[in-house]
């Protein structure tokens, strides 16, 4: 069979077996989350030899980790309940753990836990939570985290953290490690698209301002709201409408009054999250702007019911309800109603 | 850095180093007691706590009591652990740290009641205790976490822990000892107050658990069986074993010297009234005069 040219290729399917090809898909991707977490990890761990990487036989680690400092390789098995009790038990010891699971299980099944033994202790425990939102994609629901946020947000000592895209990762592991009490970072599966324009420096409980804009304020968290927020940005710019763009990262403790500067004198605020409406980004927004400025806010959440049908994360966010388009739609929304 | 400013109030970082001031076993702050004074005081405690205001677990306070006070006595060495994962045994703790000057003898008058420390079930920052209990199956996948630590410091501080038989239908101590029997901990000792009885009856008739000691042997425990109450026979099956983790099956009378409730399903909580407190204290003065604890 004959080849087709070479322009062809480029705008065709990606060929997995020709590597021009697939260095052409991988050039709009940023890096790989879980591969930009674990550089971050070795770099700490050759620094503190407090730093003890707790696995739950999520691959990756074992042969990276693992290899590198056996003695703080610890893979407690297919176990997510004992990860977090284990992580307790040496923390309080004067060890720093990091702990790997997916965000589901982080959360909900060694949720109990979390809560009593590692953050009701305030202990130095580091729940490194992958697979956050749908990033699972093809794995489906079981792997699907659209809680967790609300879940760790109410553990009252627990930092939150969702870095913006995978460029903020290492940074954002780094100052988590300075933290004395307990951490939650959640990371997606796979690359996402890299983010238009600089990335600013992430600092741990500062929102991060990536836009200007004077009209509507739009605030995201992870890398593909994050994404929508821009693309919206750019197409309500087109309508003359100057929108505001906040990176709130750090979910707990929000930052309040890099807040309210975002979020003050626009005719409203729009939240956008990887995440269901109830207790995420949307409500951690509202319960700091709703007590000190008069705007309405509208929640671009995932509704619904994803998992029914195979799609890549992103197809499945736009399909329920978390899209470029929803931002701009909401943001328009908001200001056609403003005095 | 901005989150250390704005954020939760944490205590501050612990040293670099591995510490041990938590450790429950400082036995320099005041001289420890023989484990059968320290039992029978443990079981008068639990009693007068019983009748507090709100009652206490009393059945299984009192079941534990020789073995919370042969480890208090006699085992626990400074910079040993010893996790209470069996929470609601707390009355029995709370005498111990008391006994042994951790906390102030005349706390344990305010149990359960508005003000106190002590709560139905240990809480955060009491001294003496390294982790709040309560909800059950932790205790064990905490220990295991300290003497993975112990192990990482190459040290030879041990780790005990007291589960409840009942308890042992959570999943997750099965989760914390299979790892500890795959990683052969040493210095890492689960006793299980094997009274026989929940809240709505025999554990055999609830969920069964037997046949337990090949249970734990299988998930690669050396197993131990002792009779809960003969304390020479505890101190022996309550030393750790340097070459891996030990499960001392310890056989129990829930409500242990008080007969009204001995092997009593109602006297897993009890508020006793002012007669009945008495009748127990001179019960649990019979059982001292007899020798049989």
């Amino acid at each position: 069979m004959s080849r087709a040219p070479a322009a062809a290729d480029a705008a065709g399917p990606p060929d997995a077996a020709d590597p021009a090809a697939e260095q052409d898909t991988q050039a709009a991707l940023g890096p790989d989350p879980r591969a930009a977490y674990r550089e971050a990890l070795l770099t700490l761990a050759a620094a503190d030899p407090r730093v003890i990487c707790l696995d739950s036989d999520t691959g990756g680690l074992e042969n990276t980790f693992g290899e590198r400092f056996p003695e703080r390789y610890i893979n407690v098995g297919i176990a997510e309940a004992n990860l977090m009790t284990v992580a307790a038990g040496l923390a309080r010891r004067g060890f720093i753990p990091y702990v790997h699971t997916m965000a589901a299980f982080a959360t909900m099944r060694a949720g109990e836990f979390l809560k009593l033994d590692v953050v009701g202790n305030r202990l130095p425990v580091r729940v490194i939570a992958t697979h956050g939102g749908v990033s699972a994609a093809h794995f489906g629901t079981s792997h699907f985290a659209l809680e967790d946020l609300a879940v760790t947000r109410v553990l009252a000592d627990l930092a939150v953290v969702v870095p913006g895209d995978a460029r903020q990762i290492g940074a954002a592991v780094s100052q988590l490690h300075e933290l004395p009490g307990p951490g939650y970072l959640r990371l997606g599966r796979s690359a996402t698209p890299a983010p238009p324009g600089p990335a600013p420096g992430l600092l741990l409980g500062r929102a991060r301002v990536l836009r200007e804009g004077a009209d509507v304020t739009l605030v995201a968290a992870g890398p593909l709201p994050l994404l929508f927020a821009l693309e919206a940005a750019e197409v309500l710019a087109g309508d003359g409408i100057g929108a505001q763009v906040l990176d709130l990262h750090t979910l707990h403790p929000v930052d309040r009054d890099g807040l309210l500067a975002g979020c003050r004198g626009r005719a409203g605020v729009v939240t956008v999250e990887e995440h269901r409406p109830q207790g995420g980004l949307g409500d951690a927004v509202a319960e700091v702007v709703s007590a000190e400025l008069a705007v309405p806010l509208l929640r671009v959440a995932v509704r619904g019911r994803p998992g029914t049908r195979v799609a890549d994360q992103r197809t499945a966010l736009e399909a329920h309800g978390v899209s470029t388009g929803a931002v701009v739609d909401a943001a328009r929304g908001l200001l056609a109603r403003a005095p | 850095m901005a989150v250390a400013t704005t954020g939760p109030s944490h205590p501050p970082p612990r040293p670099h180093a591995p510490v041990d001031t938590d450790s429950p076993a400082r036995k320099d702050r005041a001289p420890a007691p023989s484990a059968a004074s320290m039992a029978q005081r443990i079981r008068q405690d639990v009693i007068r706590m019983a009748g507090g205001p709100e009652g206490a677990h009393v059945g299984g306070s009192l079941s534990c009591a020789d073995l919370v006070a042969v480890l208090y006595a006699e085992l626990l060495r400074p910079g040993d652990s010893f996790v209470l994962s069996k929470g609601h045994a707390a009355p029995a703790l709370y005498s111990a740290l008391a006994q042994l000057g951790l906390i102030p003898a005349d706390e344990l008058d305010g149990y359960a009641r508005p003000g106190s420390r002590l709560f139905g079930h240990p809480p955060y920052d009491l001294p003496g205790v390294d982790f709040a209990t309560g909800s059950l199956g932790h205790g064990l996948g905490l220990s295991v976490g300290l003497a993975l630590a112990e192990r990482l410091r190459g040290g030879d501080r041990h780790v005990y822990t007291l589960l409840g038989d009942g308890e042992l239908q959570e999943g997750s101590v099965w989760e914390a000892a299979l790892l500890a029997g795959h990683r052969g901990l040493p210095g890492l000792v689960a006793a299980v107050d094997r009274n026989g009885l929940q809240i709505t009856g025999a554990t055999e008739d609830c969920v069964a658990l037997e046949p337990l000691d090949a249970k734990f042997a299988a998930f690669g425990w050396q197993v131990r069986g002792v009779d809960g109450h003969d304390l020479p026979a505890l101190r022996e099956a309550l030393r750790p074993s340097p070459s891996g983790p030990v499960a001392v099956i310890a056989r129990t009378v829930k409500g242990r010297g008080v007969p009204f409730l001995e092997r009593r399903v109602a006297g897993h909580y009890a508020k006793l009234k002012p007669a009945l407190v008495r009748r127990a204290l001179a019960a649990l003065g019979r059982l001292a005069t007899d020798g049989a604890s």
